[in-house]
């Protein structure tokens, strides 16, 4: 049976909501596959606002993965605006996807791919506009299997009412394999209904299904443990790992938008993975071990990007892209092809090292030398010790002379503020750091308008990482140390307008520490603020801590745990964490033993990188048997095919 | 061809700026169509889908120079964001010759389906915006009774000044729509009964009158039932003839130069 267009019913009203363009859908290479050919059908959402989600490099690279296989078709659906929201439940239109405007119940899968946990109100929404029940145990045979993924389904445990499934890791073969296992399901007539289809997935091992697993409690509030509730169903999930990224060079076919969005230009992923070994840096941890794509892959995809797209600008992403083995020849490579055509290469320089310099002026051959940014992340060296990021201020002093001395006018500075182990004395470093920098950018370019901006993020301790045992700071002292750290730079008058500071104030990052290591119990708090409006946490202009503190209050009322407990608690080893059954390949050990070298009172033990030096035992590639993969290849970049 | 237009083009490279580009030796003048959902797309989204059609398109297409160089693309008159038109149009500046039907053969298939290149020409000498001086309307009111329609038509004709407000950039602004409007016709749609069509040329000003600005006017002051959600379409857009209050082809001039 087919399943009609929502379109005609929502066009009238898209006069009346803003940025109507983001609803229509149309964009260069989207796909409308016929319905009744397709005997798997995903709806992939990402829960964020259309201009944020389109560029999403995840849900491309899925969407297009999946309709390119016979029998199985992809739509995208992204989080609708407050004002587009209302429009919809006052007419009766159900949560439509952009291609087709089919309405996402109709989906044999509901994927939704979370970047981070402040989406999971717009989850929410999404799913009661669809009229989906928002609790799995509800729903029926008749609704899609909602599906998470991205990074924060590393610990999906607080959406764990809401969601049927979470796969952990690369998406592109687990979603093939689950369409396998729906497909040979629906082929069979649905033995067993949901609860089978879910079983089946559950077997393998690398989907997680919530509902089969129990959580128990001690009288403390800590989890006593986490155990399956039938039988057949795995005790751990393990995390998913593409290997050879030259045989996935996706997207072949970007995503083009009528629309505007954060992201206006091509990207190519040179490499996934980080072995850097940063101790608070999630996605370095979860994505081990490193794969790089080869310099000839690289140059076919940005050529062909760029020819699909019309986008003139190229972005090299990965997690730390100056890292990849031959950056250099791809940069001076890709630098000679597009040199003299209006095309630019962006490189997110995170890297402090005086070779990221050299990098970067090879991609601005053709631009003005504007602003580089760097990452030290924490102001002083004994912390960026505790971190493990292993720059020192010797380093980063030279790094901004070069790039003063060749013509960049502004630098600018990642920090965090409320790393453990932090006092007020390392905060305010950051602004020494800063005036170093001013002063010798001043000196080497002999200028008086350089200048330096200084953007400070919240540390919010994430799972799976040597941090997740750590007590987050809470918001009074952040913004305290930051108000500290703002009087004492401003009230130098040799660089009051020199250095630039950017920061948000503390609250919002309680709200992702309660979403990122919380366990089932949060899950009544997230629907509670959604019952009370909350929607897109992740805008200021919508975000409400006072409505969460009190929501999580409300809710933990009579229990032995609040949203201290969650935040501020520093955790002992022995304790059960909510996502210890999930593996992401890194070993338990390990991370204790990374933590305690990070904290250790004689001085943090510094951890090398395993491109350049011997395996440090993570524990993933023996756990996983994998390898990491890197070159040099010695390959160059193949000449273009002529148009 | 007889005139390329490259006398009239400014912008000539100056080899002291940063990124010297080539010289500009071919301005083409294209008409194009907003279709279907497309007519949601607002000017600024289609400068960009134009821009990165034409990148696709591997056109020759002429550069400013300067730190940030931008491809020579110039708008004249954009219809408002959710109008659908036949009759959008812009110029470009080339470095190389091309065909002008190459051209659009090779930007239609760049451009999404819905946006719609119609008309490709070369540019002469004068201003297109110049040309550009009345538009043809056609505006399709689902759920509006053709008689009231039609007596709301004939007591707008019947006014000398018809006022109304529009949000501008700088806060509220009321202003005349009467004297820009050449004629407004009623008629009932072929198609479907239930359904009134409006039929409108109007001149090109200060502040210009949009077919939502007359549809204020006609319920405001001339009694017009609200309906369902209008669509309205440009049919045409150029040079008003003043004895029939037609309005012509804008690029004729430069047709029949080549």
């Amino acid at each position: 049976m087919s399943v009609e267009s929502v379109f005609p019913r929502l066009e009238p009203l898209l006069p009346s909501v803003s940025k109507p363009i983001q609803y229509i859908g149309g964009e260069l290479n989207s796909t409308v596959k016929d319905w009744d050919e397709a005997q798997v059908r995903w709806a992939l959402m990402y829960p964020d606002a259309y201009e944020v989600g389109l560029p999403n490099q995840g849900v491309q690279i899925l969407y297009e993965v999946l309709n390119e296989r016979e029998g199985i078709l992809a739509e995208r659906t992204y989080a609708v605006l407050p004002d587009m929201e209302q429009v919809m439940r006052e007419h009766g239109i159900p949560q439509f996807t952009v291609d087709a405007h089919r309405p996402v119940s109709a989906f044999d899968v509901l994927g939704v791919s979370f970047a981070t946990e402040l989406g999971y109100t717009n989850l929410l929404t999404a799913l009661d506009l669809a009229g989906i029940p928002l609790h799995a145990v509800d729903r029926t045979d008749d609704h899609p299997i909602v599906l998470a993924g991205g990074h924060s389904a590393f610990n999906p445990e607080p959406i764990a009412d809401f969601i049927d499934a979470a796969v952990l890791g690369d998406g592109e073969e687990v979603v093939l394999a689950i369409s396998e296992v729906i497909r040979e399901w629906k082929d069979e007539g649905r033995p067993g209904g949901r609860d089978e289809v879910l079983a089946r997935l559950a077997a393998s091992g690398g989907v997680y299904i919530p509902k089969f697993y129990d959580v128990t409690y001690l009288p403390d509030g800590r989890i006593e443990k986490v155990a399956p509730n039938r039988d057949g169903i795995p005790w751990t999930i393990s995390k998913h790992t593409l290997m050879d990224l030259d045989d996935w060079p996706y997207p072949k076919k970007p995503l083009v938008p009528l629309a505007e969005t954060v992201h206006e230009r091509f990207s190519v992923e040179i490499f996934r993975g980080c072995t850097r070994g940063c101790r608070f840096c999630q996605a370095g941890m979860i994505t081990r071990p490193v794969r790089e794509r080869s310099i000839q892959t690289i140059g076919q995809m940005v050529d062909n990007g760029l020819k699909q797209s019309g986008f003139e600008e190229v972005g090299l992403l990965s997690l730390s892209s100056a890292d990849h083995s031959e950056i250099g020849d791809v940069a001076q490579q890709l630098g000679d092809r597009y040199e003299g055509t209006n095309t630019s290469l962006s490189l997110p320089s995170t890297r402090v090292d005086a070779f990221n310099i050299t990098l970067a002026n090879e991609f601005s051959r053709n631009g003005r030398r504007s602003g580089l940014t760097f990452a030290p992340e924490g102001g002083s060296e004994r912390l960026r010790k505790v971190i493990n990021k292993m720059v020192s201020e010797e380093d980063l002093i030279r790094t901004v002379a070069a790039a003063y001395s060749h013509g960049w006018r502004q630098v600018k500075l990642y920090f965090m503020c409320g790393l453990p182990t932090e006092t007020d004395e390392d905060v305010l470093q950051i602004g020494e750091l800063a005036k170093r920098v001013i002063e010798t950018g001043r000196e080497v370019s002999g200028r008086k308008d350089i200048r330096c901006t200084v953007s400070i993020g919240g540390f919010v301790p994430k799972p799976h990482t040597p941090f997740q045992w750590a007590s987050q700071l809470d918001h009074e002292t952040t913004d305290e140390r930051l108000r500290k750290l703002r009087e004492s730079v401003q009230s130098d008058k040799r660089f009051g307008r020199a250095i630039g500071f950017r920061y948000h104030d503390g609250k919002p990052g309680i709200v992702e520490g309660l979403l990122s290591r919380g366990d089932r119990r949060v899950g009544s708090i997230i629907e509670a603020v959604w019952r009370d409006g909350g929607r897109f946490d992740g805008w200021s202009e919508h975000f409400s801590y006072e409505r969460w503190a009190a929501k999580a209050a409300e809710v933990l009322e009579g229990t032995p745990v609040d949203l201290d407990w969650y935040t501020t608690r520093e955790r002992d080893y022995d304790e059960v964490l909510p996502w210890d059954h999930l593996d992401s390949g890194l070993d338990r050990e390990w991370l204790w033993e990374d933590w305690q070298d990070a904290v250790d009172p004689e001085g943090a033990t510094e951890v090398e990188d395993c491109r350049w030096t011997p395996c440090f035992d993570c524990g993933v590639c023996p756990q996983m048997d994998l390898d990491i993969q890197i070159g040099p290849t010695g390959q160059k970049l193949l000449p273009l095919s002529v148009v | 061809m007889s005139n390329d237009g490259s006398r009239t083009l400014e912008g000539t490279p100056n080899p002291e700026a940063p990124n010297p580009q080539l010289p500009i030796v071919q301005k083409l003048r294209i008409r194009y169509a907003k279709r279907g959902r497309l007519r949601f797309t607002s000017h600024r989204d289609f400068g960009r889908a134009f821009e990165r059609a034409v990148r696709r398109a591997a056109l020759p297409i002429g550069y400013s120079s300067g730190f940030t160089p931008h491809p020579k693309i110039s708008y004249a008159g954009a219809s408002p964001t959710g109008a659908a038109s036949e009759a959008e149009y812009l110029e470009i500046g080339l470095t190389q010759r091309l065909e002008p039907d190459t051209v659009r053969e090779r930007l239609d298939e760049a451009l999404p389906d819905g946006l719609d290149i119609m008309d490709v020409v070369v540019a002469t000498p004068g201003a297109l915006a110049d040309r550009l001086e009345a538009s043809h309307w056609r505006i399709r009111v689902p759920e509006l009774p053709i008689e009231n329609a039609r007596q709301a038509v004939s007591a707008f004709e019947q006014q000398d000044e018809i006022l109304v407000e529009r949000m501008m950039k700088r806060g509220p602004k009321t202003f005349d729509i009467r004297a820009a409007v050449v004629s407004l016709r009623a008629e009932s749609d072929p198609d479907e009964a239930a359904c009134a069509i409006l039929d409108l040329v109007v001149r090109h000003g200060t502040p210009s009158v949009r077919p939502d600005d007359v549809l204020v006017g006609l319920r405001s002051a001339c009694g017009l039932a609200t309906g369902q959600t209008p669509v309205a379409t440009r049919l045409a857009q150029g040079p008003l003839d003043p004895e029939t209050g037609t309005v012509g082809d804008p690029l004729a001039h430069d047709r029949d130069a080549s």
